[in-house]
């Protein structure tokens, strides 16, 4: 068995492992902190599909999170205030279930990739970084000034929405349920590198002439690469919101799409595990280092800041060796 | 004077035919008022010193780089607004004179992306593209009919120089296009790689028409229906290799010349 | 909307936009020259503004203030230009923004634990505070127009060190040609950790100026970046020239959009929905402005392909 393989079984059994340790010890917050890892290392995933895959350094993908979020916030509140969100032309009520609160935050998310990735493809290298940062921005300032949600101040959902036939309130069935859509996101990531579309927008970002040569145009792969992944990212948002049973603009601020980045680097970019590496390793050092110092930022920048000078391959690169494979 | 834009009635009918296509940067012209034409059947060689255009002209035709003026028409169509991608669609199987692959891939990757490009697309987001066995079959009669059949498992960025001018011509028949584009497909061959490539072109003319870029001029006498000769963007001119050999104005400004190779 | 009004407003913008320069100017300086996005820019402009405001409550001098705030800014510039960023330049764009988030992270922590979370004030100097009267019986306020006039001799001052001096000769070249500088004999680690202590040293001055008339504290920078950034790509990068069209340009854009947009709403619409849709669309206008120039010269105005 390759290193890489292992280490990615290992990986994917350390998260359910501390939540099932957390449980029999009786530790309700750290199945919290390993619920957090596994949503955030959800909207890594998604992430990885438009960097790792296709080359996209988006610097803007706190704008899907935050959709995805303000999906189920927006949901949410009005289910919870028993007010409709539209009477006409026809009726749209609130809701408080998850399947569907997701499926919105899907297309929501999928569509605003779709208008961004639309725009800012046009543009590559520095640029992108750049129109993709300012976009998420944009979305940030608007969900401040825009009053009807809470503004600056955020929404906050009461009780935990639900899943049919499960009990969402218990941490433990709920980490079951972000872990098990983590799991089916990573199965599909997987293929989704293996399939004809990942071959080509893999090689769209190592060589696009190449691609164009062939009569494939790598504006659509990465577009639709894009959408995927802010898809993705989205319903991490919504499940990150229901996490917190609360939503504001923080979701959108260029932190978040800092953060969301540094997950997939610090794990190994290109690598389909790396997210959950990172995202696991982020939470550790948030609870660990920031247990030490209110200041831990400080430390979290001095390791990412080595890890980009001298260890580019990150956690799943440093451990399996630098060869991604292709089989 | 031979027939430089050719018109000879008596000839096929031209698949590919460029006229007065002219490419400036600044005061440089890089093309300058170039018509040709490629017929069925036919190696039509493009040869000149190093810095005559050649490579400037290949990304004219294919689409990589906009024309000042002039058209180029390709199977009955005009073509010059559309881009590289539709270009290639439309059946342009171009080689490049510096590889351009996708180096972190094998071999074999590299020429399924050349059979993906044939079948149309690559929307196809859930099935694995390595257990497509008959792409794969595609791929691996690419590689055997150019010789790289036994490193179809090899890194790119691992072959040599010679190997990487093999796979590029292996994606371009994955194609199956109407006109071949091949800027330098000898380069760094050595002499029986060479030799071995020039009876692999010699029979694949039969199967398309090739534009070919080329300075090993044995190849190019061996193989070139017709060869142009491109000077400082200008066809300066155009005929079967013994009128090209005998003709003073090219002796003068190019075979004359020490860089003959 | 009275005139005076009107005119007071451009002049915001105007402000704005100039200090939006000094920041833009810095970034594709460097990018044209060092092919280096740098995003703790604004870490520099808020350690000009912190430097501004520590030595403007040791000594009570606001030319003292600006002094430090561009020496402080240029020397963490110089300082970290030799540490860190000069391993990035080789490196791809995804590297470097990396490790220039990493440096925001520090500096922004360092300065936390330094100045504590509270925002400190500068004062803008007494002979300043007052308005002045223009002309058309405009009054507003002394130190802005100061800002004002403070940025433009930057501004000109930049465009004669680029065209007129040895150093914007090298400039230039490596902008053209990184290998020929190093042919000509041009020590190019010096250029860069010099390119790079001057841009620092124009953000710094900016959040020292910026400093006065909002509070100085933690996280200042980053807002300010980002608009910088849609600037750069509005103006064209490496481009001082776009560069300064485009802050003028998205200054007066959000200046007057926050203005002009609710009133434009409350022609139409009742007061509170005029005012929610006009701040919600006005918070958007300067990207919607991007996107524009976006559709049409994805290289922005000023830029090449």
């Amino acid at each position: 068995m390759r290193r890489e393989t292992l280490l990615n079984i290992v990986l994917f059994a350390l998260l359910p492992a501390t939540a099932l340790a957390a449980w029999m010890l009786d530790e309700p917050f750290i199945i919290t902190l390993a619920t957090k890892a596994a949503i955030l290392a959800l909207a890594g995933v998604g992430l990885n599909i438009a960097l790792g895959l296709g080359g996209l350094i988006s610097f803007g993908h706190a704008a899907f999170f935050g959709l995805g979020g303000y999906a189920m916030g927006i949901l949410a509140s009005h289910a919870q205030s028993y007010a409709p969100l539209m009477e006409s032309p026809f009726l749209i009520e609130g809701t408080k279930s998850m399947p569907v609160i997701w499926l919105v935050a899907i297309v929501t998310s999928a569509l605003a990739a779709l208008a961004i990735g639309a725009l800012s493809l046009r543009t590559s290298g520095v640029y992108f970084i750049m129109v993709t940062l300012a976009f998420g921005q944009m979305l940030f300032y608007f969900t401040i000034s825009w009053p009807a949600y809470g503004g600056e101040d955020g929404l906050s959902i009461y009780v935990r929405n639900g899943f049919p036939g499960l009990n969402t309130l218990d941490p433990l069935t709920f980490f079951g349920v972000a872990f098990a859509v983590l799991a089916l996101v990573l199965w599909g990531a997987g293929r989704l590198a293996k399939s004809a579309f990942g071959l080509a927008l893999s090689a769209a970002r190592q060589n696009p002439e190449r691609v164009e040569t062939v009569g494939l145009a790598p504006y659509r792969l990465r577009l639709v690469a894009f959408v995927i992944s802010g898809a993705i990212t989205g319903l991490a948002g919504a499940l990150f919101a229901d996490l917190n049973r609360f939503v504001s603009p923080t979701m959108f601020s260029w932190q978040t799409s800092g953060e969301i980045m540094v997950f997939v680097i610090l794990g190994g970019v290109g690598r389909l595990f790396g997210p959950v590496a990172g995202a696991a390793l982020f939470i550790l050092l948030e609870h660990v280092l920031g247990g030490l110092s209110e200041f831990w930022h400080i430390y979290l920048g001095l390791i990412l800041l080595l890890v980009v000078l001298f260890a580019r391959g990150g956690i799943v690169g440093t451990i399996a060796g630098r060869e991604v494979a292709h089989d | 004077m031979t027939d430089p834009v050719g018109q000879n009635p008596t000839a096929e009918p031209a698949i590919l035919q460029l006229k007065n296509l002219r490419k400036s940067f600044g005061a440089l012209k890089a093309t300058d008022d170039v018509s040709l034409t490629l017929r069925r059947g036919e190696i039509h060689a493009l040869i000149g010193p190093n810095g005559a255009g050649k490579s400037t002209l290949m990304r004219q035709i294919a689409g990589g780089m906009k024309s000042d003026s002039g058209t180029v028409h390709f199977a009955g169509h005009d073509v010059t607004p559309l881009s590289t991608v539709a270009r290639a669609r439309a059946g342009l199987g171009r080689t490049f004179q510096i590889s351009s692959l996708a180096m972190e891939y094998t071999v074999l990757q590299n020429v399924m992306l050349g059979a993906l490009g044939h079948e149309g697309g690559a929307m196809r987001f859930f099935r694995p593209v390595m257990a497509r066995t008959d792409l794969i079959e595609q791929a691996m009669q690419a590689l055997q009919r150019v010789g790289l059949e036994n490193h179809a498992a090899k890194r790119t960025s691992d072959l040599s120089h010679g190997q990487r001018r093999q796979l590029e011509v292996a994606v371009a028949l994955t194609l199956s296009p109407k006109v071949f584009l091949m800027d330098e497909p000898m380069a760094g061959l050595g002499a029986s790689g060479s030799k071995r490539m020039t009876g692999f072109l010699d029979g694949l003319r039969s199967e398309a028409p090739i534009l070919l870029v080329e300075h090993d001029m044995d190849a190019v006498f061996a193989l070139a229906d017709r060869i142009s000769v491109l000077v400082y963007g200008r066809i300066i001119a155009s005929g079967t290799a013994e009128q090209i050999k005998a003709d003073p104005v090219v002796r003068e400004a190019y075979l004359g010349a020490e860089d003959v190779a | 909307m009275s005139p005076i009004l009107f005119i007071e407003q451009v002049l915001n913008g105007l402000q704005s936009g100039i200090m939006l320069f000094l920041m833009a100017a810095g970034l594709t300086l460097i990018f044209g020259v060092m092919g280096l996005i740098n995003l703790a820019h604004g870490s520099l402009y808020m350690v000009g503004a912190f430097a501004a405001a520590a030595v403007a409550g040791w000594t009570g001098s606001f030319v003292l203030a600006l002094a430090g705030a561009l020496a402080a800014a240029a020397a963490a510039g110089a300082v970290i230009e030799l540490l860190v960023i000069r391993r990035l330049y080789d490196r791809d764009h995804l590297d470097q923004v990396l490790a220039t988030f990493a440096l925001i992270l520090i500096f922004s922590e360092s300065t936390r634990w330094l100045f504590g979370s509270f925002p400190l004030y500068l004062d803008v100097p007494a002979a300043l505070s007052g308005p002045v009267r223009l002309p058309g019986g405009i009054l507003y306020p002394a130190y802005r127009l100061l800002i004002i006039a403070v940025g433009l001799v930057v501004a000109a001052g930049l465009f004669a060190l680029i065209a007129r001096t040895r150093i914007g000769i090298q400039i230039r070249a490596g902008e053209a040609d990184r290998e020929m500088i190093g042919a000509l004999g041009v020590d190019i680690s010096k250029l860069y950790t010099l390119v790079f202590a001057l841009g620092a040293a124009l953000a710094g001055l900016a959040g020292a100026l910026v400093g006065a008339i909002q509070s100085v504290q933690v996280g200042m920078g980053e807002p300010v970046l980002i608009l910088a950034f849609v600037v750069i790509v509005i103006g064209g990068i490496g481009s001082i020239k776009g560069a300064l069209v485009g802050a003028l340009l998205v200054g007066l854009t959000d200046t007057l959009g926050s203005v002009l947009l609710p009133i434009f709403f409350s022609s139409f619409l009742e007061q509170s929905s005029a005012t929610a849709v006009g701040s919600a669309l006005s918070s958007m206008s300067i990207y919607i402005l991007m996107a524009g120039v976006l559709l049409f010269k994805p290289t922005g105005l000023f830029g090449e392909a």
